[in-house]
């Protein structure tokens, strides 16, 4: 008895590794790059975590399937190497024989694929499942461009300081005007300040004199 | 004769001190060109061979040149304008071509100071915007454009210009390009404000700040792997590009376009200086400090880029030994970079059939080093990328592009000061506005125009602006400017006018420099340039997603009409010479006719006792 048990357990396992092969229908390649993601932290693969893979994966078809009876001996896997790469595929929960579809196989994956990562403390790149694509996530776009706000602060800034000098010189030339006007000298004031010899600015240079030599000739 | 002249006259600004003056110059020379076209230069023409028709070009053309103008400024104290027609009535247009070329190019130029900013304001994002694509429209994957280019050549092209495919399409006007155009104007006018006065305080920030930039990114560049590559790479002399007369050309007309010279604004600067002003040394020290900062700013530049190319080049490997790993199923990272050509070798012994299927990149560190760029290009694109790979990215592209900002501003100073300084010698304006309001008229004015440098196609205008309207015509007003000094005025009354200024009569070496070699040089590159130009039909490069080669740009030849308004940027600053000249030809006969009026400014009419009918009545 014991011995026909184990003889139909033997060919059931046999029969399971025979509907996974590398590119089966329904199978899918996952792709593990421990070392590159984890460096120092990597761990090593060995059975205990091709374990927690079937047994996560039997978590994501739980869920997606909304309950249903999955167990780690329904996720068959195979050609395993050294890579770490290796070819799975699920299995009914009832009904051994019988493969569940790629589709459903995938949305389950998308579904948990946080999930999955998280349990390896990889991320989509290091944990690559081949056919499935990543989810794209959106970058985050606050209801203000960012760029707005730096504008408005270096704007505010400028228009401040354009302000400041404005008002000052216009009472500047306030205060310039009121003391002119008490002012009752009527002194003429030299047109060039910052001309030594008084050089008249709307005539024509005058030349003549500028060949002259310090000390005139006898 | 009792008048008091409070509101007539003003006093003339002056410099606060010598350093703001010397500053304001450096500022106005060293501009964004020291930084992304000079290392371009010297990468493309053989490194560090390059350097020696760059120094030729700056000591026989740059100096010679730069001096004259600040010691004719400095000596007749007018700007633009009047300084030309006090010379000799004859040269007015040489004034009113230096004002419209300095209109022309302040009205470009700070549209590039624009895009600066708009790339300052997005480095506060996190993550960089320009490092990584958006997805597109169904969210399915990342957009198309992007991900067949580069992610910063996405920013740069969509998101920042939104680029039409050639310069005929105008597209409309950017809201977000204006905006910042808005503030770039803003910035400018606050800084002019007060004309001098408040120049010379800002160009304690914005002279000063690049060094300091520089400094920093050299630092952070040298000690990043791959910068002392890229360094070699930039002054491995290659003697054999001295042949090319091209090299020579392009050393001439980058000093002469780096000294800001022939625009008015290094007259106007130097005419506030005091009388007595040792000015030989001031050219020098500008000139010198120009050209350093153009060297050190290729080695701060190259250093980072050699850190992009060995980026580029590891993670090339890095894709390759992944496509190797998959392929054959290796364990991870059992292949290294730096095993990487022994396994090639080994894979390619023992299985070579295998090995060919693999789809593996040619990754050659040269190849990325060549990859080079200039202008917007260098900039926006190529820096940008380097930037997302450093460490602390925000930082760098913020330091980056303040850096840019207050590089572009001084020179920006050195344009508005050649626009201002003639509008208020000619006292064109009336009595009653103060200069706060006509500063803030000019920049409007500006502002409003370089409009079309905000639509679809504003990239386009822009180089034909600066390919054009800043080239030509400042070579020509250049080479008038010298003739007129020196043939005009004379170089007898030069002299005196520096040994007045500084104590002693120009040497020799400055004399010979003048007289001939300088005019005969500027002849030689005008013609060489003008020659050089006018051999191919000017076509430009498109952003086309449409293209079949794309992302490579499309070359297009400019249309018809387009290609006329760069005959009138050419044209239109320079006829203001023959024009004025002619004017004033005429004028003179007609005045000789009556009385005696002489053209040279030597003869002084209020010695002329006798009209000549008296002295027809005495014979």
């Amino acid at each position: 008895m014991l011995g026909q048990i184990f003889v139909l357990l033997c060919l059931s396992s046999a029969w399971a590794q025979q509907l996974c092969m590398p590119e089966a229908s329904d199978g899918y390649k996952v792709r593990l790059s421990i070392n590159t993601a984890l460096g120092d932290q990597a761990y090593v693969w060995n059975e205990n975590e091709m374990f927690l893979f079937r047994a996560t994966l039997a978590f994501a078809m739980r869920s997606y399937s909304g309950g249903q009876d999955y167990n780690v001996s329904n996720i068959v896997v195979c050609a395993e190497t050294p890579r770490v790469s290796f070819w799975f595929v699920v299995t009914a929960p009832l009904n051994s024989s019988r493969l569940i579809d790629r589709s459903d196989v995938e949305e389950a994956v998308r579904k948990s694929r946080n999930r999955i990562n998280s349990a390896f403390l990889l991320t989509d790149r290091s944990l690559e499942f081949i056919g499935i694509p990543p989810i794209l996530t959106a970058p985050v776009t606050p209801d203000t461009p960012q760029w707005l706000i730096v504008f408005g602060v270096v704007m505010g800034a400028v228009g401040a300081g354009i302000v400041v000098l404005l008002v000052t010189s216009v009472v500047e030339k306030k205060r310039k005007k009121n003391k002119k006007s008490g002012d009752e000298d009527i002194e003429e004031e030299p047109r060039e300040k910052t001309e030594g010899n008084g050089f008249a600015r709307d005539g024509v240079y005058n030349m003549s004199f500028s060949d002259d030599d310090p000390v005139t000739q006898m | 004769m009792g008048k008091t002249k409070d509101s007539g006259v003003e006093e003339r600004p002056k410099w606060d001190n010598k350093v703001q003056y010397l500053l304001t110059c450096i500022g106005s020379t060293a501009g964004l060109g020291n930084v992304w076209r000079f290392p371009y230069l010297c990468q493309t023409y053989g490194g560090g061979a390059f350097l020696i028709p760059y120094l030729i070009a700056l000591v026989f053309e740059g100096l010679p040149l730069l001096y004259l103008e600040l010691a004719i400024g400095q000596r007749l104290r007018m700007g633009s304008i009047s300084v030309w027609t006090s010379i000799s009535p004859l040269l007015g247009g040489v004034g009113i071509a230096s004002m419209l070329v300095s209109v022309l190019v302040g009205i470009y130029y700070n549209t590039i100071l624009a895009w600066v900013l708009w790339y300052f304001f997005h480095s506060f994002q996190n993550p960089l915007p320009w490092s990584q694509c958006p997805l597109n429209d169904n969210l399915t994957g990342y957009n198309v454009e992007c991900v067949k280019s580069t992610p910063s050549n996405y920013f740069w092209y969509r998101e920042t210009l939104n680029i039409t495919p050639d310069i005929e399409t105008s597209g409309s006007l950017h809201w977000w390009l204006v905006i910042c155009l808005a503030s770039a104007w803003f910035v400018v006018y606050v800084c002019f404000i007060k004309g001098i006065a408040s120049i010379g305080k800002a160009v304690y920030v914005t002279a000063t700040f690049p060094f300091l930039v520089l400094t920093v990114l050299m630092i952070r560049g040298l000690t990043l792997p791959g910068g002392t590559d890229g360094l070699v790479y930039l002054f491995t002399p290659d003697w054999e590009i001295l042949k090319n007369p091209q090299v020579w050309l392009d050393a001439f007309t980058q000093i002469f376009f780096s000294l800001s010279l022939a625009f008015g604004g290094l007259i106007a600067f130097s005419s506030y200086n005091p009388e007595r002003n040792n000015c030989e040394r001031d050219a020098i020290l500008v000139g010198v400090i120009n050209s350093a900062t153009s060297i050190y700013a290729s080695i701060s530049i190259f250093s980072i880029l050699g850190f992009k190319a060995t980026t580029a080049f590891n993670s090339c490997v890095k894709e390759n030994i992944l496509a190797l790993t998959n392929h054959f199923e290796f364990s991870d990272q059992n292949i290294t970079a730096d095993h990487y050509d022994h396994w090639v070798e080994y894979l390619n012994r023992t299985s070579p059939g295998e090995l060919a299927s693999v789809d593996l990149r040619h990754c050659d560190l040269q190849t990325f080093l060549d990859q080079s760029a200039s202008g917007t290009g260098l900039a926006f694109i190529v820096f940008t990328e380097a930037v997302v790979e450093m460490p602390g990215s925000h930082i760098w592209a913020i330091l980056f592009f303040v850096m840019l900002f207050t590089l572009g501003l001084s020179s920006m100073f050195g344009a508005i000061e050649g626009i201002l300084r003639p509008i208020k010698d000619l006292k064109l304006m009336p009595k009653w506005m103060p200069n706060e309001l006509l500063t803030a008229v000019i920049c409007s004015i500006a502002f409003l125009t370089a409009f079309i440098f905000t639509m679809g196609s504003g990239n386009y205008w822009v180089e034909v602006f600066s390919s054009y309207a800043g080239s030509v015509p400042l070579l020509i007003i250049a080479f008038f400017e010298i003739i007129g000094v020196i043939y005009g005025r004379g170089m007898k009354t030069f002299s005196e006018d520096i040994y007045f200024m500084t104590g002693k009569r120009p040497n020799i070496f400055w004399k010979a420099c003048w007289m001939v070699i300088s005019p005969v040089m500027l002849l030689v590159v005008l013609v060489a340039y003008v020659g050089i130009q006018a051999q191919t039909h000017p076509s430009y490069h498109a952003w086309n997603p449409a293209y079949e080669l794309f992302p490579k740009t499309e070359m297009k030849p400019y249309p018809d009409w387009v290609f006329a308004i760069i005959v009138l940027l050419c044209v239109l600053p320079v006829i203001s010479i023959p024009l004025v000249a002619l004017y004033q030809l005429v004028r003179s006969r007609i005045k000789r006719s009556s009385a005696l009026v002489d053209l040279n400014p030597y003869c002084n009419d209020s010695f002329e006792v006798e009209p000549q009918e008296q002295k027809n009545q005495r014979a």
